[in-house]
C-alpha cells in the first residue's frame, strides 16, 4: 500500500503544476487552497495508517531497501506532514488576500506548493541522499519566495540567506559521501544498522559533527543561525508565516532523526555538544528578541530561542524528553506561523510593523488582540495555553535527568520570552497609536478579512484545543518518542528483516 | 589515486575557503563553486575508485563479469552536479540583482534588511 505514502508528496507537485498554469488568473489561488485542503486529507489517511500498523514503509519504483529509494513514515513523520498539512492550508487562504496580483504572475503559489513538497518529502523519505535532494527542493523554492517582489531589503536579506544555507548544503552533501564511504549504503535504517560495525567510531563522531553543523545551519541553532533574523522581516507575510513555521523545524526533524536512528553509537559525546547548543540558542535568541523593536524581528529571534528548546530535548535523550521535543515542534509550528501572520494583518491595519510607529489596536480592533493574546502568551508558556505543557514536559525531563542548570536556563528564557511578548501586547496593542489613528479591522473588506482572519483563528483553536486537552498530544508524543528511541520497529519496517 | 585526489580536496577546499572569507560576495560565489567541486570529488573518492574498469556488462551476460567500477558514486556526483549547477546560477543572478540594486559587492555595506542602530545624541 505504497500510494498511502506516496500521495502527500505527489500532491504538492501536481498542484504547483496546475496553479503555474493558471498563475495569470485568480483560479491559481484557488488550485493552491483546493491542493492544500487535499494534502490535509492524505496527511490525515497517512495518520490513520500508521496508527494502525505502525511504521509504514513503501519501496519506490519496487526496488527493494536498501537499493531503491524508501519512503517511510513513522509516528514522527506522520505528525509533521500533518501539521505541514494544517499549516500550508492556512498559508494559502491567507495568502487569497496577502499576494498580490503581481508576485502571483510571477508563479507565487507554484513555488510556495513545490516547497510545501519539499518539506513533505524531507519528513517522509527514508534515503539520506534522497533527503539532501528534498532539502535542495525546499531551499530553491524558499529563494525564489524570498527574493520575490525585489525589494532592496528582501534582495539584502537574500543574499545571506542563499549564502549560509548552501555552505550547510555543501557540509551536508560531503558528509553523505563520507558515509556512503564507511558504510556503503545511503538507506538511513541500513546505515543505523552497519554503522555500528565500522571500526574507527572516532570517524563516525567526525561526520556526526558534519551532520551537526549542517542540519544546525538549517534549523538555525547557536551560533550558525545569523542568516535567519536576516532575511525572514523581508519577504510578504504569507512566506515569512510558512518559513518561520515549516523551514528550521524540517533541521529540527532532520536532526532528530538523524542523532536518535544513526548517530546514536556516542552519546556521551554528541548530545552533550547538543546540550550546549541548545542551552546557548535559547539564550542568544531571546536576548537578541529583546534588543528589537520590529514584530517581525522579535519574532524571528523567537524562532531561534524556541529550536533550542526542541534541541534541549533531542540532547536529554531520554523518552521524556524526547516526546518533549516531538511536542514543542508541533506546539510550535502551529503558534509560530499564526505570529507572523497576525503581525501581517498588523501591518495591514496600522501601516507598519515597527513598534514605535504602531499601537492602539486593544481599543479599536479587539478581536485581534485576542487572536494575537492566544499564541504570544503560548509561545511564552502560560498555563493552560499549549506552550506551557510542552516546557512543563521539557523541564521535567530535565530535572529527571538531574539537569538543573538546562531546567534553569529553559525557565529563564521562558520568562524572558514573556517580557518580549509583553513589549508587543504593550507598544502595538495597549498604546494608542502614535499618529492618533484607530486601526480597526474594519478598514479591510469583508472578503480581506474572511481570508486574513480564518486561519489565524483557526490556527489558535488548535493552540486551545492542544492547551486545554493535551493529554491525547503528550500520549502520542510519547510513543513516537519511543518509536525513536527503540528504532527496530522502523529498521524492520525499512529492511523488512528484524534487526 | 587516493592521495592524490585527496590532496587536490584539500587545495580546492583551502582555496575555497579562501575565497569566501573575502567580502565581496563576487568572490564568495567563486569560492561556494570550487568548494562544491571539492565536495563532488569527496563523494567520489569515499566511494571507492576502481581505474579503468567502466561498469558495463557484456552482451549475453546478467551481470558484470569482473571487478568493475562502482556506478552509484558517479550518479550521486552528477544529480549534486546537476543541482549545484542550478544553486550557482541563482546565486551569481541573485548577487548581480544585488549589485543593481544595493550598489555595492561588499557584505559589509549590504545593511538594508539589518541597519546599524542610528547613533544616539549625546545627552
Amino acid at each position: 500500500m505504497s500510494w498511502t505514502l506516496a500521495t502527500p508528496l505527489v500532491l504538492p507537485f501536481l498542484v504547483a503544476v496546475l496553479a503555474f498554469l493558471t498563475r495569470s488568473g485568480p483560479a491559481g489561488r484557488w488550485v493552491s487552497v483546493a491542493g492544500n485542503a487535499l494534502l490535509l486529507v492524505a496527511s490525515i489517511v497517512l495518520m490513520t495508517r500508521v496508527l494502525d500498523h505502525g511504521v509504514v514503509a513503501a519501496q519506490m519504483g519496487g526496488w527493494g531497501a536498501p537499493f531503491g529509494i524508501t519512503l517511510v513514515a513513522d509516528y514522527l513523520s506522520a505528525v509533521m506532514v500533518v501539521i505541514t498539512a494544517i499549516t500550508s492550508l492556512a498559508v494559502s487562504v491567507y495568502a487569497l488576500t496577502d499576494v498580490g496580483g503581481r508576485k502571483e504572475h510571477l508563479g507565487y503559489h507554484a513555488l510556495f506548493n513545490v516547497l510545501i513538497g519539499g518539506v513533505v518529502g524531507a519528513f517522509l523519505t527514508g534515503d539520506l541522499f534522497n533527503l539532501y535532494v528534498w532539502f535542495e527542493v525546499m531551499l530553491i523554492s524558499s529563494f525564489g519566495l524570498l527574493v520575490m517582489g525585489g525589494t532592496r531589503a528582501q534582495i539584502d536579506g537574500g543574499v545571506k540567506y542563499v549564502t549560509l544555507n548552501l555552505i550547510s548544503t555543501i557540509l551536508f552533501l560531503s558528509g553523505i559521501g563520507l558515509i556512503y564511504g564507511m558504510t556503503g549504503t545511503l538507506n538511513m535504517a541500513d546505515i543505523a544498522r552497519t554503522l555500528p560495525q565500522v571500526e574507527n567510531q572516532g570517524l563516525v563522531s567526525v561526520i556526526a559533527m558534519m551532520f551537526m553543523v549542517a542540519f544546525g545551519v538549517k534549523a538555525a541553532v547557536f551560533p550558525l543561525f545569523f542568516w535567519l533574523p536576516a532575511a525572514y522581516h523581508t519577504p510578504a507575510f504569507s512566506v515569512s508565516a510558512v518559513f518561520a513555521g515549516l523551514l528550521t523545524k524540517v533541521g529540527v526533524y532532520a536532526l532528530i532523526r538523524m542523532f536518535t536512528l544513526v548517530f546514536d553509537g556516542d552519546v556521551a559525546f554528541t548530545h552533550t555538544v547538543l546540550l550546549w547548543v541548545a542551552a546557548l540558542t535559547m539564550v542568544t535568541g531571546v536576548l537578541g528578541a529583546a534588543a528589537q523593536s520590529d514584530m517581525r524581528k522579535i519574532l524571528s529571534f523567537h524562532i531561534v530561542s524556541q529550536i533550542g528548546y526542541m534541541i534541549m530535548g533531542l540532547a536529554l535523550m531520554t523518552p521524556l524528553a524526547i516526546a518533549g521535543a516531538v511536542f514543542y515542534l508541533v506546539h510550535h509550528i502551529v503558534v509560530k506561523a499564526n505570529l507572523f501572520l497576525i503581525a501581517g494583518v498588523a501591518e495591514r491595519i496600522t501601516g507598519s510593523t515597527e513598534l514605535s510607529r504602531i499601537g492602539g489596536m486593544y481599543k479599536s480592533a479587539p478581536l485581534l488582540a485576542v487572536l494575537f493574546f492566544v499564541p504570544a502568551f503560548s509561545l511564552a508558556g502560560f498555563p493552560p495555553l499549549s506552550g506551557f505543557w510542552a516546557k512543563y514536559v521539557l523541564v521535567a525531563a530535565a530535572i529527571e535527568d538531574s539537569g538543573w542548570i538546562i531546567a534553569a536556563v529553559a525557565l529563564l528564557v521562558g520568562l524572558l520570552t514573556i517580557f518580549s511578548m509583553t513589549k508587543i501586547w504593550a507598544e502595538a496593542f495597549w498604546k494608542s497609536h502614535p499618529e492618533g489613528t484607530n486601526p480597526a479591522l474594519s478598514l479591510m473588506t469583508q472578503s480581506e478579512r474572511r481570508h486574513l482572519l480564518t486561519p489565524i483563528a483557526a490556527l489558535a483553536t488548535m493552540t486551545l484545543v492542544i492547551g486545554f486537552y493535551p493529554e491525547p498530544f503528550v500520549t502520542f508524543a510519547k510513543d513516537a518518542a519511543a518509536q525513536l528511541l527503540d528504532p527496530s520497529a522502523y529498521m524492520q519496517a525499512v529492511l523488512g528483516v528484524p534487526s | 589515486m587516493e592521495p592524490l585526489l585527496a590532496i587536490t580536496i584539500g587545495i580546492l577546499v583551502a582555496a575555497a575557503v579562501y575565497l569566501m572569507l573575502a567580502r565581496n560576495v563576487l568572490r564568495f560565489i567563486f569560492g561556494l563553486v570550487l568548494i562544491s567541486n571539492a565536495a563532488n570529488l569527496t563523494i567520489f573518492v569515499a566511494g571507492g575508485l576502481t581505474a579503468g574498469a567502466p561498469p558495463l556488462i557484456p552482451a549475453g551476460a546478467e551481470a558484470p563479469v569482473d571487478l568493475v567500477a562502482n556506478a552509484l558514486p558517479q550518479a550521486l556526483v552528477l544529480t549534486a552536479i546537476v543541482i549545484g549547477f542550478g544553486l550557482f546560477a541563482f546565486a551569481l543572478v541573485l548577487m548581480f540583482r544585488a549589485y543593481t540594486t544595493l550598489g555595492t559587492l561588499y557584505s559589509d555595506d549590504m545593511r538594508v534588511a539589518e541597519p546599524r542602530p542610528e547613533p544616539k545624541d549625546a545627552p
